[in-house]
């Protein structure tokens, strides 16, 4: 398989949020700021390719009924490492990104690639696919989070560009949904034509 | 090589393998960060303790159970060339808008006025809630008397200025700088 490929799928066509549509649900709750969507892409993507890597090394080990159960215990772990390990060497980055580490065991990007690529494809291919699909979505997490921030809070990484409030509905919830569905509208106008 | 077979005997074992792995990995590495940890905890700790009261060469700790029954205050009392420059109370409300308690450290200075607030724990809204680490919000409350200046936001007759949208962290705000305020008074009244 060619690697460049590989690593740029995840990009535009198979971007993990606009196209794939995974792990919608920190995606959702956590873009009210471009930082804090950068930061949960950030944490991702070292999630998945560690959980990639050792994957694809035990996929031929562990028989395929137990899979899902090898994969999440083996993504926990990861995750809980993670979470021990900034927070006990680097403090000031883990009181950043700290709420975000729990969500991503909830991520189904993660065991999503884990289960439909790392599985059944080599060491490399996994750790490239890994990296490419953590930073795809770590574009599209940024992206929203600097939407929302832009219309939300007037700001952009904590900038402030308009004093005073914004158009607050684009920081909560329902503009998560709004600016999300936009954005999905853009990259499929954008596929075609590519 | 080939996949091994998904017969009775090998998820068993297969299972049993990798939550072994996975417990021994954990166990190991939460006691190599334990240590760490804590140190990161108490000097974050300290660092807030720092903000909100003049400096101080020497701190005094002690916790002090308010009338009500509800959980006790941590007093820190930073002592100068043996002069007692500044009282910081961490504070609490569970009013806030996410069911984690909002922790505050409060610093008062002697006589009672607010010298500086810092947040320590809170999970409000990002975006809305969280402006209660903005200096915007909590200067309002720097060099305050809580005598002569109500710690309520103004819908409910006080004189803080709530945030837009997150009047119910605001509140909760105010409500743990009150809590503060009430046991430190005791306190002082205690003392006499």
């Amino acid at each position: 398989m060619n690697q460049w490929v590989n690593f740029t799928k995840g990009f535009i066509k198979e971007n993990p949020v606009f196209t794939l549509l995974l792990g919608l649900c920190p995606t959702l709750a956590v873009t009210s700021s471009a930082f804090n969507g950068f930061g949960m892409g950030i944490a991702t993507t070292f999630v998945l390719m560690c959980s990639n890597m050792v994957v694809s090394l035990v996929k031929n080990y562990i028989p395929n009924k137990v899979r899902i159960p090898s994969f999440i215990v083996i993504i926990a772990s990861f995750v809980t490492i993670v979470e021990l390990v900034m927070q006990a060497y680097a403090p000031s980055l883990f009181k950043a990104l700290g709420i975000f580490i729990p969500l991503i065991v909830v991520n189904c990007l993660v065991l999503g690639r884990a289960e439909g690529f790392a599985s059944k494809q080599s060491f490399l291919s996994s750790l490239i696919d890994g990296l490419g699909m953590g930073l795809g979505f770590t574009f599209a997490l940024t992206l929203l989070g600097s939407i929302r921030e832009m219309l939300g809070a007037g700001s952009i990484f904590g900038f402030k560009f308009i004093p005073g409030d914004a158009i607050l509905v684009f920081i909560l919830q329902p503009g998560a949904f709004i600016v999300l569905g936009y954005l999905i509208a853009m990259f499929n106008r954008l596929k075609k034509s590519a | 090589m080939a996949k091994v077979e998904s017969s009775f005997k090998n998820m068993v074992i297969t299972l049993f393998i990798v939550t072994l792995i996975a417990s021994l990995s954990l166990g190991g590495i939460y006691n190599l960060t334990k240590g760490p940890i804590a140190v990161a905890k108490k000097k974050a700790q300290e660092a807030a303790i720092r903000e909100v009261i003049p400096e101080f060469d020497e701190l005094k700790t002690f916790s002090v159970a308010p009338d009500d029954g509800s959980d006790s205050l941590v007093f820190n009392q930073g002592f100068k060339a043996g002069e007692l420059v500044g009282t910081a109370i961490l504070s609490y409300s569970l009013k806030g808008y996410d069911p984690t308690p909002i922790k505050l450290m409060v610093g008062f200075l002697p006589g009672g006025v607010i010298d500086n607030t810092q947040v320590v724990q809170q999970k409000e809204t990002p975006g809305l809630g969280t402006k209660l680490e903005t200096p915007e919000f909590r200067n309002q409350f720097v060099n305050k008397n809580p005598k002569e200046f109500i710690l309520k936001v103004k819908n409910d007759g006080g004189d803080i200025d709530a945030i837009t949208a997150a009047t119910i962290s605001s509140r909760a705000f105010c409500e743990a700088v009150e809590r503060a305020y009430v046991s430190y008074e005791k306190y002082t009244e205690d003392q006499k």
